[in-house]
């Protein structure tokens, strides 16, 4: 599996798109959603809330465990994503693409954010 | 104790496969290859394949064998023909389950015990134990055999197609020796997943080679290989019980709701004998919790361990849980007071951290299979 260049990366395991007006798309990476396995229901933040980067802000279950969400930076949910709440498989079979959780007005994000390429070493895939 | 996971006779072969390995039970086994509920689909629909080397084998011997496993054991072993199998379990003095097991009788005097892999070697111990004083004779053959196990509609073609055995004539839970893909096998009718199906004792050295023959053989019959994440959900929604989680050494079988496996009416004592008396009066008289099915009527899972609760008051435990992949719902399996352990009892739900989310009560199994 390849880690999209153009994306960041949290060590825990979440991606994030580049800003566009101010606002960044935030989904798991390929390789949580295999550690995690089929996910079967996904809890997101909703548009209105605020999340803190560190901070839970959801849950994701699969079949074997049930995981807590963290966002990977502060700001205000503008939209969390209908489809994997639909159908939470999205987030295994297209974790970067039509599986991505929600979308956050950035105000704040950390500084150690990894690059592809720093998560590909982190996580070993 | 070793700290490191021992590995089956297949490992290198589930790594070539990309499996998702896990430690279980001591062992670095498969958890799943590609989506357990793809796996799982397989083997309601199709067929599945699982290295299961990690099971315990015991063989005991003798001219009193038999004698040894009626008292040590709370079934009927007596009873137990050649090439038959036997579900039975092994007690404590107090009743208390230390484990559940598959007997087979491979010959007039020779039984093959197999126990759960993280109670193999307790299981040996007190067998070995019970054997004082018996003409028998109990042997250790965890590292003699590997298990494959293929299980699902399609497992007796699949099967059928690498021997020559009498599979048609081979009932469920019976067992006979034979050749599968030129090595040496014992055949046996059983399986955890509620589907037909076969579960094969090799020689570890032949396990590759048989592995691979069936993987061949299943191919065109959509057969993959399982692993223990699928075999989870599908005994889940079988009913059946899994040690350690429906089954412990604090539950008699009157407790777990099997008091059927134990058999007083067999000739001389047994090991729990007296204990298990007072469990069955007890279980008629004053009726423990009961295990029972639970569905979920929203999406949240429910895991053992979480309460079930009714009124504000917690009246049970979830013991297992998963999204069933064939109700399309979470499911659970609790043991509940008697008062709402009737099917349709309204009312109950489950803790889920925090949040009491609605079950409905259900009668065991989820699923059982069209004959």
């Amino acid at each position: 599996m390849s880690n999209p260049q153009q994306l960041r990366f949290s060590k825990e395991h979440e991606w994030l798109s580049p800003a566009e007006d101010g606002v960044s798309t935030i989904g798991i990476t390929e390789f949580a959603a295999n550690q995690l396995g089929d996910v079967v229901y996904a809890q997101l933040p909703e548009a209105g809330d605020t999340v803190t980067a560190g901070e839970t802000c959801g849950e994701l279950e699969s079949t074997k465990s049930v995981s807590d969400l963290y966002s990977p930076v502060t700001g205000e949910v503008v939209e969390s994503n209908q489809a994997v709440v639909d159908d939470p498989s999205l987030v295994n079979t297209a974790p970067f693409e039509g599986g991505w959780l929600f979308k956050v007005r950035v105000s704040e994000e950390p500084k150690d954010l990894l690059s592809a390429d720093e998560y590909t070493e982190f996580s070993g895939n | 104790m070793s700290t490191s996971p021992r590995r089956t006779a297949l490992d290198a072969l589930h790594r070539s496969l990309g499996a998702t390995m896990t430690d279980f039970a001591g062992w670095d086994m498969p958890l799943r290859y590609t989506s357990e509920r793809d796996e799982h689909q397989a083997v309601r629909t199709r067929a599945g394949l699982f290295d299961l080397s990690h099971m315990g084998e015991i063989t005991v011997t003798g001219p009193q064998a038999v004698q040894l496993l009626d008292h040590a054991l709370v079934g009927n072993i007596s009873t137990v023909g050649p090439g038959r199998a036997r579900y039975t379990m092994i007690c404590r003095e107090d009743g208390g389950i230390v484990d559940d097991l598959i007997v087979y009788r491979l010959g007039d005097t020779e039984y093959m015990v197999v126990a759960n892999a993280g109670n193999a070697q307790v299981v040996l111990d007190a067998l070995t134990e019970r054997a004082a004083g018996f003409e028998a004779t109990v042997r250790d053959d965890r590292d003699a055999y590997a298990l494959i196990a293929v299980q699902g509609p399609e497992s007796p073609a699949i099967l059928a197609s690498v021997t020559d055995a009498d599979l048609d004539g081979l009932k469920y839970y019976a067992g006979l020796p034979g050749t599968v893909a030129g090595v040496p096998a014992l055949i046996a009718r059983t399986g955890y997943t509620g589907e037909d199906g076969f579960e094969l004792f090799v020689e570890p050295q032949h396990a590759e080679k048989l592995w691979l023959a069936l993987t061949e053989a299943g191919r065109e019959k959509g057969l993959v290989p399982c692993g223990l994440s699928c075999r989870d959900t599908l005994r889940l929604e079988a009913g059946m019980p899994l040690y350690g989680h429906e089954l412990t050494t604090a539950l008699t079988p009157f407790d777990a709701g099997l008091g059927r496996v134990v058999k007083f009416e067999k000739a001389g004592d047994f090991v729990g004998r007296e204990a298990l008396r007072a469990a069955a009066d007890r279980a008629e008289t004053a009726p423990p919790r009961r295990l029972v099915g639970l569905v979920a009527e929203g999406r949240r899972v429910p895991r053992a361990g979480m309460a079930v609760v009714a009124g504000g008051q917690v009246v049970g435990e979830v013991t297992s849980g998963a999204p069933s992949p064939t109700l399309g719902k979470p499911i659970a399996m609790a043991y509940v007071d008697a008062g709402h352990a009737e099917p349709g009892t309204a009312g109950v739900g489950v803790d889920i951290r925090g949040s009491h989310e609605p079950y409905e009560v259900v009668a065991l199994p989820f699923y059982k299979r069209r004959k």
